[in-house]
């Protein structure tokens, strides 16, 4: 598979690897994809009291694209408010990491990733939840 | 392209990377074979069937010398070796050629879910034309159970297609005993010898083989020949060609032989028949090293095939919670090939892992390692230290081997499978 140089460069250099305490009321995990698929992505974001993501981490199993296209998501996310966090696209993933056609489901699963873990802190925060910037 | 890193460890340990650890796709040609090759180019180019001349004689002698040694290593009659453009067309020659035949009388056709693609989709082709096909499944360990075959061979069978080894596992089918039960049955029985010969010793009469297929680049001869025995007496096969021409090799292969490379095969089956014998206890030596090395290094990898009925040169391995193609990505030093279905263009992860019970999740894991006569002690030691680099570091990016190592049991998730 020949990957842009974006691509080898998150998978060589991965932002944001690593795990926060996702018993935090202020951490939302998401949890995307299957095993028997091949990959599974694992995002979290630290929101804090102002409605932005303060920090970002992800752990992932999948091939190259799935790696950067995680990794790429924790840089756009933090400094965000949750809400600009949800419009981000699997489309302008796609596009920053020039994925070959065969890896845009890649892309999709990030997309699922962020929105999964911006769910679960919703859930956590309940409707009482911050307001959003 | 091999790449050559002056700074690298791969150059400090004076080896060429990427180092070649794929022997079951292709095989570098020995030199020794291009050596007997290139006379017969530019100088000797006769054309092998041109009878009235000493261009074509010399050409013929040749290619007939090469016949003797294809036969040699198999224990065959030269008059009972076909060349062909490779291990594809024997198969398909060979599948294809009887079936045709014998048409009349039989209408059946026995083969493994684990056969090389090319002798699958001969099988699916055949279907089609209305031939009936069973295509025995295999043990965990990747090998037919003889009792089902035997009951799967019927009066109507005229053709049994078991492999000798498979290319992605290594595993040796028992072949004598499956020879043994095609014969008591009266079917033909045709192994794939393509990751074979040279690799483990083969008789066409101890093992009551009546056709196989051979590859000259799997046995560091030149790609583009192969050959196709066919058995010629006790009992006699016959084929319908699938190429019409001048009548050549007997009529079931016409078209001008081409002159070197059956040269090349002839030789790379003389210097592996005469080498197979160190060849083989030194790659065991290399294998070993490199499982114990990796397993020693590593926790959670697993062999995939039976540990004991396998060639030597041939490693398959999962390597838990770490995906296939990502792992070829880190270890870029290497040249291996992945049974992930991130590394093929269905998307399907390997059908021959999947036959076996491997689990889809181990399956996306899984690397091949081929070993080989230019395999060096230097190169497994680097294999083993570039996996265990990249396998801790993507382990520890992986959320699966986060959740383990928290104890969870990643069967007990609900996956949304997509």
């Amino acid at each position: 598979m020949a990957y842009s140089g974006k691509v080898v460069d998150h998978y060589e250099n991965p932002r944001n690897v690593g795990a926060l305490d996702k018993n935090d009321e202020s951490v939302g995990t998401g949890l995307v994809g299957a095993p028997a698929c091949g990959d599974v992505m694992k995002l979290q974001i630290k929101v804090g009291a102002d409605g932005i993501i303060e920090d970002a981490k992800f752990k992932t199993f999948g091939c190259g694209s799935a790696i950067a296209s995680s990794s790429l998501v924790t840089e756009w996310v933090k400094g965000k408010s949750i809400d600009q966090a949800a419009t981000i696209k699997n489309t302008q993933i796609a596009e920053e990491l020039a994925l070959p056609p065969v890896k845009i489901h890649c892309s999709v699963l990030a997309e699922d990733a962020i929105k999964a873990a911006i769910a679960d802190y919703r859930t956590k925060k309940g409707s009482g939840g911050p307001a959003a910037a | 392209m091999s790449v050559e890193r002056s700074a690298s460890a791969g150059a400090r340990a004076n080896i060429r990377l990427p180092i070649y650890l794929d022997y079951q796709a292709t095989t570098p040609m020995d030199q020794r074979v291009l050596d007997r090759m290139l006379p017969y180019f530019v100088e000797k180019f006769g054309n092998p069937h041109s009878r009235s001349h000493s261009y074509g004689w010399e050409a013929e002698e040749a290619v007939e010398k090469a016949r003797e040694e294809v036969a040699a290593i198999i224990g065959a009659d030269p008059r009972e070796i076909v060349f062909t453009s490779g291990a594809t067309e024997s198969n398909n020659l060979a599948l294809k050629g009887v079936a045709h035949f014998y048409k009349d009388r039989r209408d059946h056709v026995v083969t493994v879910t684990t056969e090389h693609k090319c002798v699958l989709d001969t099988c699916r082709h055949l279907e089609q034309e209305g031939f009936k096909i069973t295509y025995l499944p295999v043990g965990t360990n990747g090998l037919i159970d003889l009792a089902t075959l035997a009951a799967a061979v019927t009066d109507k069978t005229a053709i049994v297609s078991v492999m000798a080894v498979n290319n992605e596992i290594g595993v040796i089918q028992p072949i004598a005993e499956i020879g043994a039960i095609c014969r008591a049955k009266g079917a033909f029985f045709h192994t794939d010898a393509a990751q074979a010969v040279g690799k483990i010793p083969l008789d066409v009469e101890a093992m009551q083989i009546d056709l196989m297929s051979i590859s000259g680049h799997k046995i560091y001869g030149p790609k583009g020949i192969g050959a196709l025995y066919v058995r010629r007496s006790k009992p006699r096969v016959r084929l319908e060609a699938m190429i019409n021409g001048g009548g050549q090799e007997r009529g079931m292969r016409s078209g001008t032989l081409p002159t070197p490379l059956c040269v090349g095969l002839g030789a790379a089956c003389a210097i592996a028949k005469a080498e197979m014998p160190a060849e083989v206890e030194r790659l065991r030596a290399l294998r070993n090293k490199l499982l114990n090395g990796i397993q020693k290094a590593l926790p959670e990898v697993f062999l995939n095939g039976d540990p004991e009925q396998r060639i030597p040169g041939n490693l398959n391995l999962s390597f838990a919670y770490v995906e296939g193609e990502s792992l070829l990505m880190g270890i870029k030093d290497m040249a291996v090939s992945s049974g992930s279905a991130c590394t093929s263009a269905s998307l399907e992860p390997s059908y021959v892992l999947r036959a076996i019970g491997v689990g889809e999740d181990l399956a996306h894991t899984s690397i091949r390692f081929g070993l080989g006569r230019f395999t060096t002690e230097a190169e497994i030691d680097y294999a083993i230290n570039t996996l265990r680099e990249h396998v801790t570091r993507l382990r520890a990016m992986s959320p699966l081997w986060e959740m383990v190592q928290e104890g969870i049991d990643i069967k007990s998730i609900k996956w949304a499978e997509h």
